[in-house]
């Protein structure tokens, strides 16, 4: 038999067509993926990039000036975080360590739900129990409040999955040398999914940051500095969505600026997180 | 056999998976300072054993267990036992390294004394020197204390396993294949270190390799679909098995 045909070539290039084939596919999906996320990116960059000086970014009192949305940025997500990260952290390690019974059935389906909650629903929630019910006016903490609807269940999916895929053996080596169970989850469990943990709260806290709905209703917006946990609070989605309204141009202008401003800080927030947390006691999977 | 000086044995032990009976009436006593061989063809129990000897086999969801394991005389099942302080005085290491990722090779063998709370008022770099020592690993990793403890070669972790292991002091000490994942330069080292290991703790080590249970161990127990076919002194299970079955194992015609 001759050589090419017990290396059945026909079938050979064929099969390095379809690879080649799925590859391409593969590599158009990305393009048509990727080019809306660059001319957003762009978009605003071009926009937002003329409205940027040290009085924009600094001044209040003003509805031209974004210094108090940044600042109530910046405590929502401290508030936020501070709420949400501890439970969400905490849910995700019952269900991941505990969570072998019904009840645990029940909560992550409940989480599950609540992950693609309508925002706004959640806003209208804490409107309605805090703003109304519990403290009578618009605050920062009514918005840190909905906000933490919206940051435990992604925190607690993400913590839960990352935990999971600690290999068992890594539990089971703790647990023989007589390590009490809360011990094993605390510094061996925990550390070893550390970079998934991160991921998910990096992740939570961009998701947050971006948030309108849920603040709309909660914190109603202040054109002055922080003025205490029970008073009206500015935000960076919520002056962009004020600001787009605008016939005026300079303030849409200043719209996209502020639009600039909420993306250079998540991106910010996210490079922080992953230098802090890189270097000793990298996990090896 | 010296009633005396049974460290720990099994009286009746039945245990199940579900449904699934995976061990039958299992009674083996181990003497102190002794090797205990354990061999079977896969599947036939002797893992499920040794777990059932530091109650690692009731942390699996289905588990189920009846039956006596007297360690020192005394019931470790007895509802008022604590298992966590039973894996403290009874250690084991796994078929598969498994160090902690996230810990140094320092960190690794201090582990047990710091995560139980056991290292104060005492020396934690001597203690993790002497166990390093002990498991013929202080030599080659002694100026890289601060690396990984997953950035050693297998072997090396094999050894790291068992100095975390004994760095707690535990009274018995069991492996689950110590060796199956690893090269014959590192087995043969594993193996002279089980053999040291004799003198200060008792040891009971599963094995598929039949030259390995004939040269470390001074008893073997042979297990066969859960249940305990044949238990003696090495020697004569090895030169004149009295069950046929045990016989066919050993000379290589099933398992």
């Amino acid at each position: 038999m001759p050589l090419s045909e017990k290396l059945n070539l026909h079938s050979y290039s064929l099969r390095k067509f379809k690879n080649k084939f799925f590859y391409v596919l593969c590599l158009i999906c990305l393009i048509i993926a990727i080019v809306p996320l660059l001319s957003i990116l762009f978009e605003v960059i071009v926009r937002g990039a003329p409205a940027i000086n040290w009085q924009f970014l600094t001044g209040n009192g003003l509805r031209n000036n974004i210094g108090p949305a940044i600042q109530g940025t910046l405590i929502l997500i401290g508030l936020t975080s501070a709420i949400g990260i501890p439970i969400g952290i905490l849910t995700g390690v019952y269900l991941a360590e505990y969570g072998n019974n019904k009840y645990a059935t029940w909560i992550r389906t409940i989480n599950d739900i609540l992950t693609g909650f309508p925002s706004i629903i959640v806003g209208i929630t804490a409107y309605s129990l805090i703003v109304v019910g519990l403290t009578g006016t618009f605050s920062p903490m009514a918005g840190a409040v909905a906000l933490a609807f919206i940051m435990i269940p992604i925190v607690a999916r993400t913590t839960e999955e990352s935990l999971k895929l600690v290999p068992n053996s890594v539990r089971e080596a703790s647990m023989a040398l007589g390590i009490h169970r809360w011990r094993t989850t605390l510094s061996v469990m925990l550390p070893s999914a550390k970079g998934g943990l991160i991921t998910g709260i990096v992740l939570a806290i961009a998701r947050i940051a971006g948030e309108t709905a849920p603040i709309l209703l909660t914190i109603l917006g202040n054109f002055y500095f922080f003025q205490g946990l029970n008073a009206p609070i500015d935000a960076l989605p919520l002056r962009i969505y004020l600001s787009s309204r605008s016939h005026l141009q300079i303030e849409q202008t200043q719209a996209w600026g502020a639009a600039l401003v909420l993306i250079l800080i998540v991106l910010t927030l996210n490079i922080c997180v992953r230098l802090a947390s890189r270097g000793r006691n990298k996990g090896t999977r | 056999m010296d009633n005396n000086n049974i460290k720990m044995q099994s009286v009746d032990l039945n245990a199940w998976f579900g449904t699934k009976q995976a061990l039958k009436d299992i009674n083996i006593s181990m003497k102190a300072n002794t090797i205990t061989a354990i061999i079977g063809p896969s599947g036939c129990g002797k893992s499920t054993f040794i777990r059932t000897l530091n109650r690692m086999h009731e942390l699996a969801p289905t588990a189920k267990l009846t039956g006596q394991i007297l360690l020192e005389g005394q019931n470790i099942y007895d509802p008022n036992v604590d298992p966590v302080m039973i894996r403290r005085r009874v250690g084991m290491v796994f078929q598969k390294p498994n160090p902690f990722p996230t810990m140094s090779i320092y960190d690794n063998v201090a582990a047990g004394l710091k995560l139980t709370g056991a290292h104060k008022n005492k020396n934690l770099d001597e203690i993790v020197k002497h166990s390093l020592q002990q498991a013929t690993l202080w030599e080659e990793v002694k100026d890289d204390l601060k690396k990984p403890g997953t950035s050693i070669s297998g072997g090396q972790q094999q050894r790291l396993c068992i100095a975390r292991a004994i760095a707690l002091k535990p009274e018995v000490i069991f492996m689950d294949e110590p060796t199956s994942a690893l090269d014959p330069i590192a087995s043969a080292k594993i193996e002279k270190l089980v053999v040291e290991l004799k003198k200060n703790y008792t040891v009971a080590i599963v094995t598929h390799n039949m030259q390995q249970a004939s040269r470390v161990s001074d008893y073997t127990a042979f297990m066969y679909l859960g249940s305990l076919i044949e238990f003696g002194a090495t020697k004569d299970i090895f030169e004149s098995p009295k069950n046929q079955l045990t016989e066919r194992y050993i000379t290589g015609e099933f398992g």
